[in-house]
């Protein structure tokens, strides 16, 4: 009697995982001819560990923005979200607004200059 | 007064020192022509200060205590980080040909136990550098250099080393190789020993409560190896060993590219010992005489496009060991009672497939499957005992992981299978039973990125013998500061004692084995349960260009119930369920430094409090340290052309351990307290080739009649497996690794 019941809760669990991750949906967009989960990359400016974990932070704060993976050397990150819930400038807007640019969209001087010393990644004379 | 005039001084000096600025210019190649590169960031390592380059390339930077290590990065350039020595300096940046499969190069060196500072659990990786730094020649001798695991000899008999986490020893801990279950059942005693030390690619120790992911048996910890991958590793690779009391080992790693995604890797392993030694002329063998033949077979397909990693593994193993007295001929004396002896022959055959994919679009999201089969075939003797076990063992895993939301929330469900045959003799008496088992587990993770995360775990699992039955086990991780860790972590885990197995060392006694039968299941004794509760903090900070590393934590593990394992009568050895308490309480003070790459120091300090209330009493744990002193350091010079000479030194201080009463012990009697120390030194000459020369126990400190009444091996007081100290003295070893 037990172990029914715990074969039932397990497989609700497993269930609930599935439909909850992307296994589930990307099989309902290939019947709906939709695409839903889109990857895209792009030019964020930065310098460091420190902007990293900012970017990422940022463009993770968005509902709908499911990966957020940025890589120093070559600036780009690589972005996985879904299409329904926000568009591709709403996470441009959102990483410029904690003071990095895009190629799209340009951080806010003021929020820029509050950025510790080696985030500054626009070009400056040496003082 | 003092104090203060110090502390002022250092402050000036590291103000003076701050205010000292570093120029230079960066530039990169075009077509053989410098041009300057403008806007580059040129930042201290792991620092918020730093600068930009103009539009000639030049920057001024100030000096930090901080670091000295400078980043230059810009996009589209390779980042380099650089060890200042002088200013001004000139860099040339080079573009980043994100084509080739080269990773950006690691300018600062690893350390060899890395302590994770990101994960909620109490993680601890070792690197097979670390592996290199004693005379490490399989699993069990590989944790002499680490501070969380405690080694110690199981028996007079076979030298044995046995290993503890929080006092605990291997049955309460999981030892798994590529996360398959592995040292376990019937492999318990001796299993460490059948595992190369060259074979093993790294190793994760986790303190405390481990995930679900990997079972329900873990309870005071786990420690997972990984193997050498054919894929990565070198395509041929030579190690011999020689030890001045006869030991000789060989290693050989042949690996193969056989198609275009198909690696193929052979891996032979042989040891051999033929020296009758007896130093403490007891009239018995101080290490058995023994060989051992090891054979793996590994192969690995690769397809990075399809997100495919696959491997299938077999391997065979061949080991025989011979104890006992000095004039024991098997041919002639097993079985009588002329010459005490005892032989252990074990055969074992590992097969095993894992496979993992990941979804090319949806790199945080993947499938695993593992499955793994296994005989495990010890026939033996131990005088006129017979002790004859079979152990069949079938293990398979299916992974699923991918994330809720975003990449913070991140889970793992899955299920298990595994089914264990025994058929075990013991004297006369046969033990046979099948274990099976099945369950479910969920485990979710949260992790900010930045100051939190959190790992709860559960598992549902039905055992034909335990029946069905829930296992938690959380985990949280809070880092207010950068440089400051706080870990919590509760958990429980339950096992079948295996007490044969398990405990082998009771073969090399003439007691009375006195089963009381207070409990259900084939030993008429009931499954163990144990929680597990830990705290751990880490604070890391940089004093006068060093890097310190503290850490303190405490573990607590109850159990609920425990078979105990009862020394205190003489003459009897009995095992029966726990009425009562039984904790096992672990507390350790640790301080790492190092300076700069050649310089590294560890100390640590062990406390452990471990008492059941076994039917004499509410008694410590016999042969226990209660307080274990560790400390290591390490040198290594600067590479030159190749070559670097490397010297580790480690030295454990042994408290006293609590001596059940026998013949040789009055009651009340505890072990002296003692030191070993062990030292080796490497001489690198090329990436391809170095030599090592090294000692164990240089005090040469040995237990002074191990082995009780060895002159009347017949008789009831018989006893090898009461030892608290090495039987043999200063060992000196040599060898050498080629890598082509």
């Amino acid at each position: 009697m037990i172990m029914k019941k715990l074969l039932l809760l397990m497989t609700f669990i497993l269930f609930i995982s599935f439909s909850k991750s992307d296994f589930i949906s990307s099989v309902e967009d290939n019947s709906n001819q939709v695409q839903k989960t889109e990857r895209t990359s792009f030019v964020v400016r930065g310098n460091c560990e420190m902007c990293k974990k900012r970017i990422e932070k940022a463009a993770l704060s968005l509902k709908g923005v499911k990966m957020a993976t940025w890589d120093i050397p070559s600036n780009m990150i690589d972005i996985i979200y879904d299409n329904k819930k926000l568009e591709l400038n709403d996470i441009h807007n959102k990483i410029s607004s904690v003071g990095h640019d895009t190629d799209k969209a340009k951080a806010s001087k003021d929020v820029y200059d509050e950025l510790p010393m080696c985030c500054h990644y626009r070009t400056e004379p040496i003082h | 007064m003092k104090k203060i005039i110090l502390t002022t001084l250092i402050l000036a000096f590291s103000l003076i020192h701050a205010q000292e600025k570093v120029s230079g210019t960066i530039l990169y190649k075009l077509k053989g022509d410098d041009y300057p590169l403008e806007g580059a960031s040129v930042y201290w390592l792991n620092t918020n200060k730093g600068t930009i380059t103009n539009f000639s390339g030049d920057f001024i930077i100030e000096k930090t205590q901080e670091s000295d290590l400078l980043v230059i990065s810009y996009i589209g350039f390779s980042s380099d980080t650089l060890k200042l020595k002088s200013s001004p300096i000139i860099h040339f940046l080079k573009p980043d040909d994100s084509n080739s499969l080269n990773e950006v190069t690691v300018q600062k060196k690893r350390k060899t136990i890395q302590k994770s500072y990101l994960a909620a659990q109490n993680i601890m990786k070792v690197s097979s550098e670390e592996l290199l730094k004693a005379a490490c020649c399989n699993l069990s001798e590989s944790f002499e250099t680490n501070p969380t695991i405690d080694v110690n000899f199981s028996d007079a008999l076979t030298g044995t080393k046995q290993i503890k986490i929080l006092g605990l020893e291997s049955p309460y801990l999981m030892i798994s190789e590529e996360n398959i279950p592995m040292i376990r059942g019937a492999s318990q005693a001796y299993g460490l020993t059948f595992i190369p030390g060259t074979w093993i690619e790294s190793i994760q120790i986790t303190k405390g409560a481990g995930s679900v992911v990997n079972g329900f048996e873990s309870i005071s910890g786990q420690i997972n190896t990984e193997l050498k991958k054919p894929f990565s590793d070198l395509p041929l690779f030579i190690n011999l060993f020689g030890s001045q009391m006869g030991r000789l080992e060989a290693n050989v790693h042949i690996n193969k590219k056989v198609f275009d995604r198909i690696s193929m890797g052979v891996y032979i392993h042989t040891n051999n010992n033929n020296d009758r030694m007896d130093q403490n002329q007891d009239t018995f063998l101080d290490r058995p005489l023994s060989n051992q033949i090891n054979i793996m077979n590994r192969w690995q397909y690769t397809n990075q496009e399809k997100g495919l990693v696959s491997f299938f593994t077999w391997r065979y193993m061949q080991d025989q060991k011979q104890m006992g007295v000095l004039d024991f001929d098997p041919l002639k004396h097993a079985g009588s009672n002329t010459f005490w002896g005892s032989e252990i022959k074990t055969n074992r055959l590992d097969l095993s497939f894992k496979a993992g994919y990941v979804f090319p679009d949806l790199p945080y999201q993947s499938f695993g499957f593992q499955s793994a089969f296994s005989t495990h075939d010890q026939d033996s003797y131990y005088g006129l005992r017979i002790y004859d076990i079979y152990h069949e063992s079938l293990y398979n895993n299916l992974l699923f992981s991918s994330i809720i939301g975003n990449t913070m929330n991140k889970f793992k469900v899955g299920v298990n299978f595994s089914y264990d045959r025994y058929v075990e003799t013991v004297d006369n008496i046969n033990y046979n039973r099948i274990d099976r088992s099945m369950g479910t587990f969920f485990e979710y993770t949260y992790n900010n990125n930045s100051d939190i995360s959190f790992s709860g775990g559960l598992r549902f699992d039905n055992h034909n013998r335990m029946g069905t039955f829930i296992t938690p086990r959380i985990h949280f991780r809070y880092n207010p500061l950068e440089n400051f860790v706080l870990r919590i972590s509760s958990g429980s885990g339950r096992k079948i004692a295996n007490i044969f197995a398990e405990n082998q060392r009771i073969f090399g006694t003439n007691r009375i084995i006195n089963l009381l039968q207070n409990g259900s299941g084939v030993y008429g004794l009931d499954p163990e349960i144990a929680w597990n509760y830990g705290l751990s903090i880490i604070r890391s900070f940089r004093f006068l260009g060093g890097d310190f590393e503290l850490v303190a934590d405490y573990y607590i593990t109850n159990f609920k119930n425990q078979i105990l394992i009862d020394w205190e009568e003489s003459n009897k050895i009995s095992f029966y369920n726990l009425e009562g308490k039984s904790s096992s309480k672990s507390l350790q003070l640790g301080l790492d430094f190092s300076y700069r790459e050649f310089l590294t120091l560890s100390a640590a300090y062990k406390n452990y409090i471990i008492k059941s209330n076994y039917n004499s009493g509410y008694l410590s744990k016999p042969l226990q340290p209660r307080n274990i002193i560790f400390f290591s350091t390490g040198l290594e010079s600067t590479i030159n052309n190749g070559s670097q000479w490397k010297w580790d030194l480690t030295i454990n201080f042994i408290g006293d351990q609590r001596l059940v009463k026998t013949i040789r012990d009055p009651e009340n009697l505890s072990s002296p307290k003692y030191n070993l120390l062990n030292s080796q030194i490497t001489r690198v000459f090329s990436s391809k080739f170095e030599i090592y020369l090294g000692a164990e126990n240089i005090g040469n400190y040995k237990q002074i009649n191990p082995i009780i009444s060895s002159e009347n091996p017949f008789s009831l007081n018989f006893d090898s497996a009461q030892i608290y100290a090495p039987i043999f003295g200063r060992m000196i070893y040599s060898g050498l690794r080629l890598k082509l």
